[in-house]
């Protein structure tokens, strides 16, 4: 057997360690998996699928979105889970509200709106209302999704989006949308689906996991 | 010499590293404090870049030196002004102590449409010796230069009639130029006390 020497150089050189001496993420918020559109219909992250992890290892996950584009204007993106890592069509109640002011200072104000809401739907949540399709319109968002291995209780998430909507007017809208609700379901949610409707998609999506001790 | 061999085994029991390894520090990075004393502005212009994907402003206790003063932010879109062209929402829960005032209202004074000026983060705010504003503001992919740069904030404020706010505020720079400086500071006065720290959000790019 070669003789392997280590020295105080090599020890400096180090980039990574082993996780059980407290290598790669040290904090509680633990980034699992960064994943990017590119004028695609959908983009999922699956349990087990391109080192994905969603299930048991933390009871909450994260969902940061980045710079989430529509390449057709006025068009919706969704959201939407699955308990079998093929199927996006979990049932859903939801709220959603949002704040809104267009550039031309036409439209401002604070809505519920029942047109985005879901009652018992399998269908996917929007984001916001009508993605714009403009060169440098984008839609930003945290999605936070709570203890999905569960097999008792439903699963309970939120979004919180930004964005550029079209809004229903002719002028750019800076739309700050709130969602919440549950997927009514005592089965475990193992992924989920953001998916363009009528349109592709570009973005990134990065997925994190909270420590809970 | 005694001759030390290293096995498996060493390596696994490593517990700390040299600061030479550069390691993953958690997905929370702590890039920037800036602390207020007297302060008319407090700048980040440093470390906003494409290092992150996005980045958070936590600030606590800000304290402002004038009663009935609002809480300010703006950025800088490539030269020395903090005047980026923004179009942004505003609205607040308010509760006020003696129970008079309890609502949820969208605030069409404090939005701003297509406006250099800055935004504001608060409603009217006390400066007495316990009174401040706290809160949290994330900007996303600032370096970018094909996309318009949006913000979210939620802060927590104290209203200068006595009570509570909640406000929620969000909006873009409608530029394509990359920001790269960000501003706080309060409507009139200085900043007299307060702590905003900056961090990178996410793995580094």
């Amino acid at each position: 057997m070669a003789l392997v020497k280590y020295n105080d150089r090599s020890l400096r050189n180090l980039t990574t360690i082993p996780a059980a001496a407290g290598g790669g993420d040290t904090g509680a918020l633990v980034h699992i998996k960064t994943l990017t559109a590119s004028n695609d219909s959908t983009l999922a992250f699956i349990h087990g699928t391109n080192d994905v992890v969603l299930d048991n290892t933390y009871p909450i996950y994260i969902v940061k979105i980045i710079n989430l584009f529509s390449h057709t204007d006025d068009r919706a993106v969704l959201l939407n889970f699955t308990i079998d890592g093929t199927n996006f069509n979990v049932t859903k109640t939801t709220t959603f509200f949002r704040a809104r002011h267009n550039e031309s200072d036409s439209v401002a104000g604070l809505d519920y709106r029942t047109r985005a809401d879901l009652a018992q739907s399998t269908s996917g949540q929007e984001f916001v209302e009508g993605f714009d399709g403009e060169a440098d319109a984008n839609v930003n968002s945290t999605i936070f999704l709570y203890n999905p291995s569960s097999t008792t209780f439903v699963k309970h998430f939120t979004m919180d989006t930004q964005g550029t909507g079209n809004g229903g007017t002719n002028a750019q809208t800076s739309t700050n949308a709130f969602v919440g609700g549950y997927c009514n379901t005592t089965s475990a949610v193992t992924g989920f689906r953001v998916e363009g409707s009528s349109t592709t998609i570009s973005g990134t999506f990065q997925l994190y996991g909270i420590k809970d001790a | 010499m005694a001759i030390r061999t290293a096995v498996n085994r060493a390596l696994t029991a490593i517990t700390a590293l040299p600061t030479a390894a550069a390691l993953v520090d958690g997905n929370l990075t702590l890039l920037t404090t800036a602390t207020a004393s007297s302060s008319a502005t407090l700048d980040f212009t440093s470390s906003i870049d494409s290092t992150y994907k996005s980045y958070m402003f936590k600030f606590y206790d800000m304290h402002p030196a004038t009663d009935g003063v609002f809480f300010h932010v703006n950025f800088r879109d490539g030269d020395t002004a903090y005047d980026a062209t923004k179009t942004t929402t505003w609205f607040r829960a308010l509760h006020s102590e003696d129970n008079s005032i309890a609502n949820l209202t969208y605030d069409a004074a404090y939005d701003l449409a297509q406006s250099t000026s800055a935004q504001r983060l608060t409603g009217s705010l006390g400066n007495g010796n316990d009174e401040s504003i706290s809160g949290e503001l994330t900007l996303y992919n600032p370096s970018s230069t094909t996309f318009v740069k949006h913000f979210i904030y939620r802060g927590a404020a104290y209203f200068n009639v006595n009570g509570a706010f909640d406000i929620f505020s969000a909006g873009y720079c409608n530029v394509t130029a990359a920001i790269d400086g960000v501003q706080f500071t309060m409507s009139s006065g200085n900043i007299d006390a307060g702590t905003i720290k900056m961090y990178g959000v996410g793995p580094k790019q």
